[in-house]
């Protein structure tokens, strides 16, 4: 997926036309350690670039995904309810977040390509 | 080694966490593994199921020697050390003059020398707590050239029966001096887990040797300060500085069991301990506020510091520890409410990101200890 982009917070969103699939990465699952509950939002809820979009927590720590673009909720990864493991197994594939109908396309030119993300990892590690 | 706090220190088994590609996170000021990679979730039940072994080498292990160590230690500590013989410890905690709890602590006796076991970010002010007290015929030291291990599980009386059959009979807080392949240890039958197992304490240059020992055994996997968490959560034992601390008594956390009726009021050593009118009376007459288990209703973990609140809206405590239990498979938590909230089934709401959520007071712990007593 090469159009797959990333924010400085670790979320990741891939579009497909207007319609953004939203996740987290596999350095921020990794960083949290094994997900233990996800609170996704409702859909049909209205968020902005950078608010709380979802609620994740691992055994130790608590966290929030912040959403990457603006736009409306128009589905969520249900079975994230009964196994968030999935989203340490498979962050960018099974374990999705939601997907999004984005408002401004030109918001998603803003985020971090993919060379430009594994920098910013490569930094932190 | 710096007090101040300004340098973070290393276990003598740093390199092998890292070997084992531990996260290492700081702890105390000390560098400690989180977690290996199984993950926390995967240790935990390991321990339940089998065997972890534990670097808890951080922990301050402090020595009291002198003729009058028993009137120093019962002065500071509500216990009676007369009932604590040669071959057993007992958990113990100091007191303030406030009736609070400076840190808990297990005290054992080998020969004339009393070894205390306390919090790894409390050892210092422990120390000088004692230390600004002896007497000239007592001294106090801070072990600093001495580790602690612990291995703990079902399976772990089984390995040591293999390394060392001597600890086969051990029972729930017996010590013991033994050399376990040629390595000395001062051997305690406890742990933090509510499993039966053990705690070695040895010199720090044999630590890694007894260490590898243990990790050789078929049943024994490494376990991080996570699962050491989530394991005491669900055993319902208090970690100092969250269910426990200055401003709790002994009484309000559920730990009157461990002052023995000698130190209670009518006792052969009444009071006398920092503290003991106050907690005296309220062994008499209940605290006001009462550690409870909290279960919460639903999925969503209810942390540390959340407000409980009654049905009639008002704040009635906090949440002192809460997680996720990886045994019991859902979130648990415990903490503070008005004494009038605690009894069981009481139902009560945590506010969780400015949410009201559903919880229930329950028994702790949320696991049954599966320690093997006399």
């Amino acid at each position: 997926m090469s159009d797959i982009r990333y924010t400085n917070d670790h979320e990741w969103a891939r579009p497909e036309g207007l319609l953004v699939t939203v996740g987290i990465t596999d350095y921020a699952q990794d960083q949290l350690g094994e997900l233990v509950y996800i609170e996704l939002p409702a859909v049909g809820t209205a968020v902005n670039q950078g608010d709380e979009a979802a609620v994740i927590e691992s055994v130790k720590a608590a966290g929030d995904v912040k959403s990457p673009v603006t736009g409306t909720i128009v589905e969520v990864n249900d079975s994230l309810n009964d196994s968030p493991e999935s989203v340490n197994d498979d962050p960018t594939g099974v374990g999705w977040f939601y997907k999004i109908e984005i408002a401004d396309t030109s918001e998603f030119d803003n985020l971090l390509s993919e060379s430009a993300y594994n920098g910013l990892i490569s930094e932190l590690s | 080694m710096d007090k101040a706090g300004l340098v973070s220190n290393k276990t003598p088994l740093y390199a092998l966490h890292c070997e084992l590609d531990a996260k290492i996170v700081e702890f105390a000021n000390h560098q400690m593994p989180l977690n290996y990679p199984s993950g926390i979730i995967a240790e935990h039940r390991h321990v339940r199921e089998s065997a972890g072994l534990f670097d808890v080498s951080h922990m301050g292990q402090i020595k009291v020697t002198g003729d009058s160590a028993t009137e120093l230690l019962e002065s500071l500590l509500p216990t009676d050390l007369s009932e604590l013989n040669i071959g057993r410890q007992r958990y113990t905690f100091l007191t303030l003059d406030t009736g609070g709890i400076l840190d808990d602590l297990m005290i054992s006796k080998f020969g004339d020398d009393y070894l205390l076991v306390v919090n790894a970010s409390n050892k210092h002010q422990d120390f000088d707590h004692i230390a600004c007290r002896l007497p000239a015929d007592c001294t106090a030291e801070l072990l600093d050239n001495r580790s602690l291990l612990a291995l703990q599980g079902p399976l772990a009386r089984e390995v040591m029966s293999r390394l060392c059959p001597n600890l086969a009979t051990m029972r729930f807080m017996d010590t013991m001096n033994v050399e376990v392949e040629g390595i000395n240890c001062q051997v305690f039958c406890s742990g933090y887990t509510g499993e039966d197992g053990f705690e070695f304490a040895t010199n720090s240059d044999d630590a890694l040797n007894l260490a590898q020992l243990l990790l050789d055994q078929t049943e024994v996997l490494p376990a991080g300060l996570g699962a050491r968490d989530s394991l005491r959560l669900e055993a319902g034992l208090c970690l100092h500085g969250n269910d426990i601390h200055p401003d709790i008594t002994p009484v309000a956390a559920g730990l009157s069991w461990a002052i023995p009726a000698s130190r209670r009021k009518g006792g052969s050593k009444s009071g006398g301990f920092p503290g003991s009118e106050h907690i005296l009376l309220e062994l008499e007459n209940g605290s006001t506020l009462t550690r409870v288990g909290i279960q919460p209703e639903g999925r969503a973990p209810v942390r540390a510091h959340s407000e409980i609140v009654a049905p009639t809206g008002e704040s009635i405590g906090e949440v002192s520890s809460g997680s996720y239990g990886p045994t019991v498979g859902r979130p648990i938590a415990m903490g503070y409410v008005k004494s009038t909230y605690s009894h069981l089934g009481t139902e009560l709401q945590a506010i969780v990101r400015d949410k009201p959520l559903s919880v229930k007071i329950c028994h702790l712990p949320f696991v049954e200890h599966n320690y093997k007593r006399l």
